[in-house]
């Protein structure tokens, strides 16, 4: 089943920002493509290929110049009408600092007007799984790097959303944790039956992570190739290694040269 | 807190009132030029009923002008973040009404609002208006933009995103507009009682100073200080209770 359609969609920014041109910048032209209900869709493309203009414009944060978002055979073309239908994680983990790990996580259910302290019971039930058991009451500042993703994310999961757009969730993090922080997501995807779409600008673990891959090219960005990752479930650390593995990076390095 | 920060400063303050003490008594300096700190101490502990009404004076203005200030401070601050208009046109007179010699203004308030505590409220107000004004406008300024978005994403209305988000997050940059506005506060009220007034330790000194009871003068000074430095940690306490998490060691 088709959960999201994205049809011909373009944004160009205004060249404004950068002195002496008053030309348009744009980052993204004519991008098509569906996601499936329960698909894992990675997108990758070189830094400034108009990815996060993407995710931005389905959260309903920008308005896009031409093209059309449907949800659920909906479509939603105010901005406005966007937000509260996807469950956004900015780059930059944004928990709350003056907030408990637990508290950050209830934000969703908090701002819907639901009740805090059964959504409070249903976080607690989930902080083992996303290894935060026992920081319910830590402040952000005193977690590590891979810690204050995996309470951004059970704060996104929690928020209720079909849709998790997620963009570059490990992207800051050293290449150890986020490993690790990898092979945790794929064991807590099967757990949920959500839709994701994940920005990333590491192949690896675009292929890993995703049923399908979208690459970009660069600035303006444009889908560059569509490539189904048919690699059998549950992946782990040495499903990098193998051949089918090693043919489809082949494949998605050689669209990312272009 | 280690007492070592408080022993330091502590000992260097004993050893020049010792100093002090020794010079006076040496070069038999006369009470009414420098007195001694063991004439101020004794001319404090003589006075010190009459010193506790003066102070008592002086602390009512302080409280007063202090929640004005607090109150007109952060009203004017959310204004001007709330209409990119009213900032542009409001913004610079902020800061050219600090240029204003509150010292020249006193006087003028005196004509205009007479002999009571309002124009000692007025001039604690105008000392500690603008610290807090423009820190907290430079806070809500600051907020992370992402953490905007992400509010903004999940339907927030803007009254949650400010009251979630904005005020929380500029809460910091208020409290050290506060301690600013603290430290200068009772300087403030000094101000506005020495132009005239009934009651309070600036229209004290002033009395004391004419009648060249220089011992009292400084035992005035010393209070005046102390109930500064008292106000500066009540706001930093305050500051802990309500931000633990600005604290928390990483």
């Amino acid at each position: 089943m088709t959960l999201l359609e994205v049809h011909a969609l373009s944004k160009s920014f205004d060249g404004s920002a950068r002195r002496g041109s008053s030309s348009r910048t744009q980052a993204v032209v004519d991008l098509t493509f569906t996601v499936d209900a329960g698909e894992f869709l990675t997108i990758i493309g070189p830094s400034g290929c108009g990815k996060s203009t993407l995710l931005r414009m389905l959260a309903g944060l920008a308005q896009p110049d031409a093209g059309s978002i449907a949800l659920q055979g909906q479509p939603l073309p105010d901005a406005s009408a966007r937000q509260g239908r996807f469950g956004y994680m900015p780059q930059r983990d944004a928990l709350l600092p003056w907030r408990s790990v637990i508290d950050n996580a209830i934000l969703g259910a908090e701002l819907a007007g639901g009740s805090r302290d059964a959504a409070r019971a249903e976080a607690r039930q989930l902080l083992p799984l996303f290894g935060l058991d026992g920081f319910e009451n830590a402040w952000p500042s005193e977690l590590s790097g891979g810690m204050r993703q995996r309470a951004a994310l059970l704060r996104t999961f929690l928020a209720g959303y079909d849709i998790l757009l997620l963009d570059e969730p490990f992207g800051a993090l050293d290449a150890l944790t986020r490993r690790v922080l990898q092979q945790w997501l794929l064991g807590v995807r099967d757990r949920f039956s959500k839709t994701i779409l994940f920005i990333t600008h590491d192949v690896d673990e675009a292929l890993l992570l995703g049923d399908r891959v979208l690459v970009f090219s660069p600035r303006p960005g444009r889908i560059a190739a569509q490539l189904s990752v048919d690699l059998p479930h549950p992946r782990n650390e040495d499903t990098v290694l193998e051949t089918d593995f090693l043919a489809l990076k082949r494949n998605a390095l050689a669209h990312l040269k272009l | 807190m280690p007492a070592a920060r408080f022993a330091f400063p502590a000992a260097v303050l004993l050893t020049l009132a010792l100093l002090w003490e020794l010079a006076v008594w040496g070069f038999q300096v006369p009470k009414w030029i420098l007195p001694s700190p063991s004439a101020i101490w004794q001319a404090f502990w003589e006075m010190r009923a009459l010193l506790a009404v003066h102070a008592a004076q002086s602390m009512l203005e302080v409280a007063i002008g202090v929640s004005t200030a607090v109150a007109a401070g952060v009203a004017v601050a959310a204004a001007i973040n709330f209409s990119p208009w009213l900032r542009r046109a409001v913004y610079p007179l902020l800061v050219i009404s600090q240029t204003v010699p509150i010292l020249a203004l006193a006087p003028l308030l005196i004509i205009w609002f007479g002999f009571g505590i309002a124009p000692k409220v007025i001039v604690v107000t105008l000392f500690c208006f603008f610290p807090i004004a423009i820190n907290t406008s430079d806070g809500l300024t600051s907020t992370e933009p992402e953490l905007i978005d992400l509010f903004r994403s999940m339907g927030a209305t803007w009254l949650q995103i400010w009251r979630k988000v904005r005020l929380p997050a500029a809460l910091p940059y208020f409290f050290s507009g506060l301690k600013i506005a603290a430290t200068y506060s009772v300087t403030g009220a000094i101000v506005g009682e020495w132009v005239g007034a009934k009651q309070g330790l600036g229209i004290y000194m002033l009395r004391s100073s004419a009648a060249f009871q220089t011992a009292q003068v400084f035992s005035a000074i010393a209070i005046t200080s102390l109930l500064s430095i008292a106000l500066f940690l009540s706001v930093f306490a305050l500051e802990r209770t309500v931000m633990p998490w600005h604290f928390q060691e990483r």
